[in-house]
């Protein structure tokens, strides 16, 4: 019986034991990730009036989402509070790595690391409410501006708009930046420092040619863990946003819940998810052809 | 390479008053006694924390959490340890993409997790219930399973098992009494980072919930009702107080889980 005998040779192989170990999370991400997506593709191409389900496929939903004003709007508002969000986040999170992996002695950069991520153990929706209480009209920093002299009216721009959305998120998203960039700026051999050096660079120089290029990896990795999630958030938006701060995500909330219209909310999360991948992907790709390119 | 460090020690120490504002004022609100969430502060006092023992609405949905945050911790940790065992012992067929699917949570926005998912129970005719919201978390922190065993698993020492497999005992033999025992304090690690995880998350138990609420669910209606924010304040300090103690302690386990198998304990962070 050569065939089951081939059957129980594969049995043993390294190849078997590897699927056999994988399948059970494989399986549960096909079917709780993999088919609901599909099944949310499906459903984007179907109608809905009020409880009852039209299956006929059409692009209607799609049509509605890219062509209505309040939604291209919204979506255009989402990539650009998500992009600034990113470009904060990734900016001010470069020094503070760079400043644990550079200047901190090596025994205690895991204290520091764990510094940087105690804060977001904090209950998500409360931080997000604590940014109310420190923007506000009546907050810490007005009142501390005020009380310094700085100040005569409390300042009205930096809650209930799109500041402070960004700054809120920015906030949120720090330790996902701050750590790829640390592991990549981890991973540079010192000794190419020296050589830049003794070739005559200054230190400025030297960051530009060697450090920040070699770091790239970390930082390119951090933005779009930064950029592709925020568009999803719809809690921050609705707490500190004020009526022209809301995004995309609320209003894909609003459809699957009390507007009722499910499959128009669902074209708007697919939209959005292939917007966010095709940026991720384009900006990845040129970043890389930039940093061959110097190579 | 110690030059010019006084400014970038300075944006430190800036960058971490900013990191920790939110989490500073909330015991600092949790025991001012005033109903209005502003300074100055009025005086010291236990009245929130006592009023969440009277909060029945809160107890259940603390209990529902807790048991959500428990099953979630068990099962994602379940998976977790197949696919790092997989992923760090293993070369399979296809290897990257299973892999990457697996991953993929950790790069979705959890809104498309929360509504592909309540598309697909509500079309295949389920109702919601705290069961739906486990199925969630457990699809969003497998991820985080897997990354904190694969590094248990990455620091083991090959030849161990190979000993035990040479010496007569069988393949689940093995994996009980020596590979499980070296990296039980990266499980227990995975566990607890796990229920923090589910305890806290509210973007997809929010579309997934029924009737039953959770802990987040709960703080997001009292958000609403100015007179309710001093008693979340404790809730929030209560939590704080709980996820800083469970993550010491999973961070204690994963080093001393990495000690036991040999390597640096500041390697293995990431």
């Amino acid at each position: 019986m050569p065939n089951s005998s081939r059957f129980a040779k594969w049995r043993r192989s390294e190849a078997f034991r590897g699927l056999a170990l994988a399948s059970p999370p494989f399986l549960y991400a096909l079917t709780m990730l993999a088919a609901p997506l599909a099944a949310v593709v499906l459903f984007s191409f179907w109608t809905q009036d009020y409880l009852t389900l039209d299956r006929t496929p059409t692009w209607n939903n799609y049509k509605t989402a890219w062509t209505e004003a309040i939604y291209q709007a919204l979506m255009l508002r989402s990539l650009k509070v998500s992009a600034l969000v990113t470009a904060a986040t990734v900016i001010l999170s470069f020094p503070i790595a760079y400043y644990v992996s550079f200047r901190v002695s090596p025994r205690r950069k895991t204290l520091w690391i764990f510094l940087i991520t105690i804060p977001f153990w904090t209950s998500y929706l409360m931080r997000i409410f604590l940014w109310k209480v420190i923007l506000g009209y009546n907050g810490v920093v007005n009142g501390s501006l005020m009380g310094l002299g700085l100040i005569e009216e409390p300042l009205t721009f930096i809650l209930y708009n799109q500041n402070a959305v960004i700054l809120t998120l920015s906030h949120a998203w720090a330790p996902f930046a701050i750590l790829p960039i640390f592991v990549a700026l981890e991973r540079i051999d010192r000794s190419l420092l020296e050589a830049s050096e003794d070739l005559g660079d200054g230190p400025v120089r030297r960051f530009f040619r060697v450090t920040l290029p070699l770091a790239m990896p970390g930082v390119l990795a951090a933005a779009v863990i930064v950029f592709i999630p925020t568009i999803g958030d719809y809690v921050t938006p609705r707490l500190v946003g004020g009526p022209n701060g809301l995004l995309i995500a609320n209003m894909i909330e609003l459809q699957f819940k009390k507007a009722n219209n499910a499959p128009l909310g669902a074209a708007l999360a697919i939209s959005a998810m292939l917007i966010v991948t095709i940026i991720s992907i384009i900006f990845l790709w040129l970043n890389r052809r930039y940093i061959r390119s110097r190579a | 390479m110690r030059r010019k460090s006084g400014a970038l020690a300075v944006y430190a120490a800036a960058f971490l008053v900013f990191l920790y504002a939110p989490a500073i004022l909330l015991p600092v609100f949790a025991f001012n006694d005033s109903k209005i969430i502003a300074f100055p502060l009025s005086g010291f006092t236990l009245e929130w924390f006592r009023q969440i023992l009277g909060a029945d609405a809160l107890h259940d949905a603390t209990l529902n959490s807790l048991f959500i945050a428990m099953t979630t911790a068990v099962l994602a940790t379940a998976l977790g340890t197949f696919a790092a065992r997989a992923a760090t012992r293993y070369k399979f067929p296809a290897k990257a993409g299973i892999m990457g699917l697996v991953m993929t949570p950790l790069v979705l926005p959890e809104i498309i997790v929360g509504v592909s998912l309540l598309v697909a129970i509500l079309q295949l005719g389920m109702e919601l219930s705290l069961f739906t919201i486990i199925l969630g978390h457990v699809l969003i922190c497998t991820p985080f399973s897997a990354a904190i065993l694969g590094s248990a698993f990455q620091n083991l020492d090959n030849s161990l098992e190979e000993a035990s497999i040479d010496l007569g005992r069988s393949r689940f033999d093995t994996f009980r009494l020596i590979t499980l025992p070296l990296v039980l304090p990266g499980v227990l690690a995975s566990l607890l980072v796990s229920f923090t995880i589910s305890l806290d998350e509210f973007i997809i138990a929010f579309f997934l919930a029924g009737n039953e609420t959770t802990l987040p669910i709960y703080i997001w209606g009292q958000l609403r009702f100015p007179q309710k924010i001093p008693t979340l304040m404790a809730v929030g300090t209560v939590l704080l107080a709980a996820s800083l103690t469970l993550l010491a302690t999973a961070e204690f386990l994963r080093r001393s889980s990495i000690r036991r198998t040999g390597a640096d304990a500041a390697k293995g962070l990431m």
